[in-house]
């Protein structure tokens, strides 16, 4: 088959799954109004499907900062962190970050994939041990691809499992890096973070926890998973993203290693990629504030995720194993996760889809995220077309 | 060691059977992808399978190298008697 032929039968399984005439991957967004609407195919469509979820990314002080730093810095820094493109403003952020952490280090990244691509590939390596949950996002299996280590993987959330499979490596463990996330991006369940920790020190291990979904949606101030289980010390390294709860783009990477400083001259993904925008920096720094502020706006997130994971449940959907601002309804085949989609599309929503193989299980998601931002009345009207909408998944 | 290899194989043979059509023929030289619609999550459960069947520990990376039946028994081979 030639490189061109793998193209064409990618096209042809679009084809004979999706529906004709509308770009399911692939929505042009013609117009943004809020945080939580838009303009697609001339209608005025509420945001379920993006992963805003304090609502930051229209907030004043966010969108001035940025402004400022255009005026003053330019559009882009046009090299890598390696040589122009550390601006006082990139070294503020890393040291508030670890500020706000408590640790020692701070490295930032100009994207969250390319967070979890530099530390990982940075900190393992050929004769080294990666042991994945199951679930990981793709930037985890893709660093650990890059770093040449051995990639074990766990049943996910399976504390037994994980058990089993770093007993097998014997003195090999001393040299495994387990790698887990904070909420995870699929069903929206934690990790046993507490579980994980113990295993971690019975076998000598070492642990990163990607909290990209978890950052200011957990703990008291919004450090994540490791906030709400007091285990901030506990956890050797901690990746997440600006694009998220932060509203920009970007990642970092935390730890009290001061041995993390040294993934600037060694991993390929930071030192060949050009650096945030000042622009990015900026509107990351003021949210970052807003973030650690935000309790309020945590409290009004969780009332949307639970008054929605409720709704859904009476409904009688099914759905991920706890309440979180992700919230997947897991459908048995893509042509009920097609019909629910496009029904809510119809009505106004936008939400996720996703199709095997990027679901577990091999079932079929139609996943809303929720944020703190979404107000009553359009929690209320998404639990109506859900309800109106059941019997086409029956 | 043929002997290792040849329960090895048809331990193996017994997995993969639950991974495909009831009716289809397994051979050491059948294709996993191509002829046993295996794809690449199939292939991740059922390797989790195989290390608890086993009791070894298969990383992801190996399996690149990994087309047929024979060859997926013969990395669990090596696995099982000469690396752990």
């Amino acid at each position: 088959m030639s490189l061109l032929d793998k193209l064409d039968a990618v096209a042809a399984a679009r084809k004979a799954l999706l529906p004709e005439g509308i770009d399911v991957f692939g929505i042009p967004i013609e117009e943004v109004y809020s945080s939580t609407e838009a303009k697609i195919d001339d209608r005025r469509i509420l945001f379920l499907g993006t992963n805003n979820y304090l609502g930051l990314t229209f907030s004043p002080a966010c969108i001035q900062a940025a402004h400022d730093a255009i005026d003053n810095e330019g559009t882009g820094t046009t090299g890598s962190r390696m040589a122009n493109g550390s601006y006082a403003g990139h070294r503020a952020l890393e040291q508030e970050f670890a500020d706000f952490y408590c640790c020692n280090s701070c490295v930032v990244f100009t994207t969250g994939y390319q967070a979890n691509l530099a530390t990982i590939s940075g900190l393992a390596g050929a004769g080294d041990v990666v042991m994945i949950d199951g679930d990981s996002h793709a930037s985890i299996y893709d660093g650990c691809r890059l770093s040449g280590a051995e990639i074990i993987r766990f049943r996910h959330n399976d504390m037994a499992d994980l058990e089993k499979r770093l007993r097998r490596l014997g003195e090999r463990s001393r040299s495994t890096l387990i790698i887990v996330e904070g909420i995870y991006s699929m069903l929206g369940d934690r990790a046993p973070l507490a579980d994980i920790v113990s295993l971690k020190n019975t076998y000598n291990s070492t642990v990163l926890l990607d909290e990209a979904h978890s950052l200011g949606v957990l703990g008291e101030t919004g450090q994540g998973l490791v906030e709400e289980t007091g285990l901030i010390d506990e956890v050797d390294f901690i990746t997440g993203t600006f694009s998220k709860s932060l509203g920009g783009i970007g990642g970092y990477c935390v730890s009290n290693h001061s041995q993390l400083d040294q993934l600037r001259y060694i991993s390929r993904p930071y030192i060949f990629t050009a650096s945030p925008t000042p622009a990015t920096i900026a509107s990351t720094r003021a949210a970052l504030k807003l973030l650690q502020a935000g309790t309020e706006l945590r409290r009004q997130l969780w009332k949307n995720a639970h008054q929605l994971y409720s709704r859904l449940s009476e409904l009688g959907y099914q759905l991920g194993p706890e309440v979180s601002p992700v919230i997947a309804t897991i459908l048995d085949s893509p042509q009920q996760a097609l019909a629910l989609w496009k029904g809510l599309l119809d009505h106004g929503i936008y939400v996720n889809l996703i199709l095997p193989p990027a679901a577990p299980e091999g079932k079929s998601l139609v996943r809303c995220s929720v944020s703190a931002v979404h107000s009553g009345e359009q929690m209320d009207y998404v639990g109506e077309i859900f309800a109106e909408l059941r019997e086409v998944i029956q | 060691m043929a002997s290792d290899y040849t329960e090895i194989l048809q331990r193996l043979c017994h997995h993969l059977k639950k991974f495909c059509e009831p009716n289809v023929e397994i051979t050491p030289e059948t294709d996993l992808i191509n002829q046993l619609a295996i794809d690449s999550v199939k292939l991740l459960n059922l390797i989790m399978e195989i290390e608890d069947e086993f009791d070894i520990s298969v990383p992801l990376n190996a399996l690149a190298d990994v087309q047929t039946v024979h060859e997926l028994a013969n990395l669990i081979h090596r696995i099982k008697y000469t690396e752990q």
